[in-house]
């Protein structure tokens, strides 16, 4: 469905959020703690459980005990028994718990913590969409990429995290905690997937007017056809297929969309804004918010700003109807 | 001078408590005099009352301050709740555009902020100062005009703070306001949430210092610490938290506002600065804050469940040295809000673990509320109802507090909606609840006999009860699944739509809770009838009040030998309501009350207190205006108004502090005369001068914290060519501040041994060696090119921060040395002199660190 353009309706933007038909695994949903794919997740998911139970059964004895005292018991109760209750209560148990599981929980964390087995992805947030570089092991150049993170199985991978502006937070529930990203100050995390499947990571701290709309997917592959897609990407862009295409890039070029956007094999080299040279080969659009259909891209060249509220990229509401759906397929075309 | 009443007297050989102490049981049997009883009533009567007409808001009573402070608090935590219930109506459905971007941010930013800033501490201070006098058996606040100057200070702020909401224009950052992106943020809206805050900030603290000197100074006769209410004992701890809490962010304050106003950048990476900086002084704020807002609740608790259970507290030292202990360990935690910043290992363990021990006092706390109830005989009550929802309430937020403590779990849930929960579990059930109950326990005491409704009460409490928990039990769920904090929207695909929609219905029911309380409270009550005085037969002295209403706070101030005099000392109320106590009558028709001793609460003077006055109004209004000016850039207008500020406050000093008493002892009854006037270590002031100034110094340590802060984040720092503080000027600086530091002290010494003229000579010295001070202090840094690095930008703004404190040590040493010449600081009466000095003892060492540090540090470091 193409949006109206006689009308040029000022399309809300949060009411395009929804992707579509992602194919979702577990419970909880794509972007969730207990819908684990990674082996720094599962052991957060198992110390969760275990601290919910553990939360559980102390919150019923307190209230039960504070219950007990306050509607049931009748006659006072010697003192010396007040005593044994605040030692005990107050003291010895608290100790006991707390002792175990800061054992438990702080003995985890070099492992959380531990380098990569060797490839290197670097997350710099911008406001608000996410610039990744891949650096596999003893790579020169890095494969430049945007908006969403594809990572092999079964392997540890170290994310270098930078920060343009402000402070973000990168964070994919499903394989891991989060860490900070700070401008003028680096950071790192590593994640080790497990499991194949398409997750979703959204940045946690907030920053700024479009906060809620800075997430991303994550692909998790196996190793081979991971380095296959790596390849894939690596690749410059792909020659317009059709006359429509071919139209579509040529206003690409006259609208001077290269000054901000780079497509590897063509003038376009801007590093501004996402690199666009594979974007249609993403599974969304808009750093994690967009599903990527032709009406989507059209609406999102149209009036960015409505989409992604003080989004930096300009609105292109001066394009007609048929040079934006030329546009759009040029842009999904670039697999 | 005829028949001078001191001419017995001298600065070396000053009156002194006379007479008897303690009272013997004969004494306080004997009978009272009807006639000179009822004169004394009247004469108490007129010095205490209220004004009438306009002039009411010039009222300085505990009780109208108390009263409207807490009303205040009330209203802006309304106004934010509001806040909250748009936010949820935005949230209920996936894809909303009931609020846009922007205006949702402005409302969570404000939600917070109002909530902590304009109503968990207010509130805190606004019942404290309703009710510590009382709880003390004392007439009023010692420095009942300092809670009025505070109050509207409070006012000031909290409506040009919350105004800002009207009109588009508030801060959008969050209430943590993280740099870089509150710094770059457009509009004003950083600058009204900064200095309208900072102003609030020094009033909360300007409160503190009275409740904390209050506790110091003001207990009746024979109430050694160790008989305190353990209210009193909370308002210690608290009032000492906030001294230490509030000025790490209100030196923040000042670095970031210096950034926002003057582009100096401490925050700016690409100039040397650091975002970081920002995070540890806030959060060295932020989590005791927390406790801040915590611990009077568990005060009030701890008031209300003796009562309950109709017996003393179980293991008093227990909850006093946990109160303490929860205090100091506050200070040690703030890393937990950082766990994600990318901190080493070695400093998330320690911070989990600090973390976790709070647990042990926490948990002591409320196991002595258990054991009470255990042992004693509960008598069920709407008080103790919402106690019980608050424990239930409180201890599910601690425990997801323990979760949250173990670093790795919490790089999983941080900035969730897993800790919106947590948050507003340990809010809810550690300060809505047990502030609702202390309200409804304390009610007849405000309101003179007259109770609030009980089935309202029971109204109230399940919807809020039932609403709070189908709200934010799920957000637990929520943030689990993957909802952050602080989003205005969110797609269908995430699944968290349903739980939303389920929080945004709950919170309508809390909404709905609310009303039905505030109705309660707020109704007019004139027909209501009058029951007991003491309608839950409670053992404090604050239900020793009068009832109806007298405004003298107190009838005659009793001698105190338990923790529950109303329990174990038969006769007390009908004692004091005889006036056979201390202080039944004002022989000059003054304001006074008892000042005693620190530890023992052995009787040692009769204070006069300010009564009501305008001039507190203007300096708060124009304290205001130096604060609120710069926000939208006007300095020159904000210089004035500050300078009107000053002058106002220096009236009020001139004219209502260290008066010169019309004889040097009164006759307090039981036998004792106790000296009319006192200065040094024995006046509330100089208590109050050493508590602000501790305050001073710790905002000072934050910004030295920031030096050496820069200086291990930094590769080079200072950076290499950087241009230094002029050496010689600073090396002259640090020889006049010694200098006038020893001219005050002297002059302090030769006034004293009456040596007057010689005296005045000395302060003319010192107030000359502080002008040359300022001089060579600016002269230091003049060259400085602050917007270049934050080098220099740090050095111009410890230079700043010196200036002002020798500007304003240099008003204290001119208004002692105009006063000496009036002759109202003579060698007997010096207290303002006693109080300048010790001033000048935190000012001079402030000057001295700063001269090491900006002078002779950077050479050694590079």
């Amino acid at each position: 469905m193409l949006p109206d353009h006689a009308t040029r309706s000022r399309m809300s933007g949060a009411g395009k959020i929804g992707l579509a038909a992602l194919t979702l695994t577990g419970c909880g949903g794509p972007q969730s703690v207990l819908n684990t794919a990674g082996s720094d997740a599962r052991v957060l998911l198992t110390m969760l459980s275990v601290m919910l139970v553990g939360l559980v059964i102390i919150w019923i004895l307190v209230n039960g005990m504070m219950l007990f005292f306050n509607q049931l018991q009748t006659g006072a109760h010697e003192e010396r028994y007040a005593r044994y209750l605040i030692v005990g209560g107050g003291i010895f148990f608290p100790t006991l718990v707390i002792t175990a599981l800061l054992v438990w929980g702080l003995s985890i964390m070099p492992d959380q913590r531990a380098p990569g087995d060797g490839l290197r992805v670097e997350v710099t947030g911008e406001q608000w969409w996410w610039r990744i570089a891949y650096w596999p092991e003893g790579a020169e150049t890095p494969v430049i990429a945007a908006n969403e993170i594809r990572l092999p199985v079964g392997q540890r991978v170290e994310f270098d995290l930078k920060s343009a502006r402000v402070i973000h937070s990168f964070w994919i529930p499903a394989l891991g905690g989060k860490m900070d990203m700070f401008p003028g100050r680096d950071t790192r995390l590593s994640l080790e997937p497990t499991e194949v499947g398409i997750f979703r990571g959204q940045c946690a701290e907030f920053c700024g007017a479009s906060h809620a709309l800075m997430a991303f997917h994550v692909v998790t592959m196996e190793p081979a056809d991971f380095d296959a897609w790596l390849a894939a990407q690596a690749a410059p862009a792909m020659a317009p297929d059709g006359d429509l295409a071919r139209r579509g890039a040529a206003i690409f070029a006259e609208q001077g969309c290269g000054a901000c956007h780079a497509v590897r094999g063509s003038d376009a080299s801007g590093q501004v804004g996402p690199d666009l040279t594979h974007v249609g080969s993403r599974l969304s659009l808009g750093a994690g918010i967009l599903a990527p259909t032709l009406a989507n891209y059209m609406a999102w060249i149209d009036h960015t700003g409505d989409i992604k509220p003080e989004v930096e990229m300009p609105a292109y509401d001066h394009l007609g109807d048929d040079e934006l759906t030329a546009l759009a397929t040029y842009l999904m075309g670039l697999k | 001078m005829i028949d001078d009443p001191f001419a017995a007297y001298s600065g070396t050989n000053r009156p002194k408590p006379e007479g008897i102490y303690p009272p013997t049981e004969e004494m306080l049997s004997e009978p009272v005099d009807p006639q000179w009883k009822a004169a004394c009533e009247d004469r108490l009567r007129k010095a205490w009352i209220a004004p009438k007409g306009l002039a009411y808001f010039t009222a300085v009573n505990n009780d109208k301050i108390g009263a409207w402070y807490s009303l205040t608090a009330l209203f802006f935590m309304l106004m934010a709740g509001v806040l909250a219930l748009l936010m949820r109506v935005q949230l209920a459905v996936p894809d909303n555009t009931f609020l846009d971007a922007d205006r949702y941010n402005q409302f969570f930013t404000m939600h917070g902020s109002a909530m902590m800033f304009l109503f968990a501490v207010p509130m805190f201070e606004a019942i404290s100062i309703l009710v510590l006098p009382a709880f003390l058996g004392a007439r009023d606040m010692p420095f009942p005009r300092l809670s009025a100057y505070g109050f509207w200070c409070f006012v000031i702020g909290g409506i040009f703070v919350m105004g800002s909401i009207l009109f588009d224009a508030a801060p959008t950052s969050g209430w943590f306001m993280y740099p870089p992106l509150s710094t770059e943020a457009e509009g004003i809206g950083t600058d009204i949430w900064l200095l309208g805050l900072a102003f609030i900030e020094v009033a909360s603290i300007a409160a503190a210092v009275e409740l904390i000197v209050g506790v110091l100074k003001c207990r009746p006769p024979g109430m050694r610490v160790n008989l305190m209410p353990l209210y009193a004992w909370y308002v210690l701890v608290v009032g000492g938290m906030i001294l230490f809490a509030f000025p790490p962010l209100i030196a923040g304050d000042f670095l970031f506002e210096l950034q926002r106003g003057f582009d100096w950048p401490f925050f700016d990476p690409t100039r040397g600065g650091d975002p970081m900086l920002w995070q540890h002084l806030f959060w060295i704020f932020g989590h005791p804050e927390v406790y801040i807002i915590f611990l009077p609740s568990i005060a009030i608790a701890a008031m209300v469940i003796p009562t309950v259970a109709q017996r003393p507290i179980v293991g008093y030292s227990w909850i006093v040295l946990s109160a303490v202990g929860v205090g100091f360990l506050s200070f040690g935690l703030w890393v937990h809000h950082m766990f994600t910043t990318g901190l080493p290992n070695i400093s998330l363990g320690f911070f989990s673990a600090a973390s976790e021990a709070v647990v042990i006092p926490t948990g002591i706390q409320i196991f002595v509320f258990a054991a009470t109830l255990m042992v004693g005989k509960v008598q069920k009550s709407l008080p103790m109802l919402w106690i019980s929802g608050a424990l239930a309430i409180f201890v599910l937020g601690g425990l997801t507090g323990v979760m949250l403590a173990i670093a790795p779990f919490n790089w999983a849930v941080h900035d969730t909606y897993f800790i919106v929960a947590h948050l507003h579990y340990t809010l809810f059930g550690g300060m809505i609840f047990p502030v609702i109950a202390g309200i409804y326990y304390f009610y007849p005491f405000f309101r003179k006999g007259k109770m609030m409704s009980k089935t309202l009460g029971r109204w109230s409490f399940w919807l809020i009860f039932v609403g709070f928990n189908a709200a934010f039990l799920p957000m637990h769920y929520t943030g689990l699944i993957g909802m952050p904090r602080r989003v205005y929207t969110y797609g269908e695909n995430v699944g968290w739509g349903w739980l939303n929609m389920l929080s945004t219905a709950a919170s309508f029911v809390i909404a709905a809770g609310f009303l039905v309380f505030v109705w309660d409270l707020l109704r007019p009550k004139r027909d209501f009838e009058i029951e007991k005085r003491n309608p839950w037969n409670a053992g404090t002295l604050e239900w020793s009040h009068n009832v109806p209403e007298e405004q003298w706070g107190v009838r005659s101030i009793p001698h105190v030998t338990s923790r529950y005099p109303l329990w174990d000392q038969p006769r007390l109320v009908e004692r004091m309501d005889a006036g056979r106590y201390y202080l039944a009558d004002t022989e000059f028709g003054y304001r006074e009350t008892l000042i005693t001793s620190v530890l023992d609460g052995q009787p040692m003077h009769v204070q006069r207190v300010t009564g009501p006055a305008y001039v507190t109004l203007l300096a708060a209004a124009f304290t205001g205006g130096a604060f609120i000016f710069p926000t939208f850039g006007w300095y020159a207008p904000a210089i004035v108004s500050g300078a009107f500020a000053i002058v106002c406050v220096l009236y009020w000093l001139w004219t209502a502090t260290a008066q010169i008493p019309e004889k040097p002892t009164s006759d307090v009854g039981l036998g004792l005369r106790l000296p009319r006037y006192a200065s040094g270590p024995d006046a509330p002031g100089w208590w109050a001068v050493w508590i602000t100034m501790l305050g001073d110094a710790t905002a000072f340590a934050s910004l030295i914290f920031g030096f050496f802060f820069y200086w291990t984040a930094n590769e080079a720092f200072p950076p290499p060519l950087a241009e230094h503080a002029d050496g010689a000027l600073v090396a002259a600086a640090a020889v006049l501040v010694s200098l006038s530091w020893g001219a005050t002290r002297g002059a302090r010494w030769l006034n004293r041994h009456d040596h007057v003229p010689a005296a005045q000579a000395a302060l003319l010295v010192a107030c000359l060696s502080s002008a040359l001070c300022i001089a060579s202090a600016y002269g230091a840094v003049a060259d400085l090119r602050p917007t270049a690095h934050v080098y220099p930008a740090l050095i111009c703004a410890m230079a700043v921060w010196l200036i002002g404190h020798l500007g304003l040590g240099l008003i204290g040493q001119g208004y002692c040395l105009a006063r000496s010449l009036a002759k109202r600081l003579t060698p007997i009466f010096d207290a303002d002199l006693a109080n300048v000095t010790l001033l000048w003892h935190f000012i001079t060492l402030q000057a001295l660190i700063t001269c090491v540090v900006i002078g002779l540090l950077p050479g050694w470091m590079t």
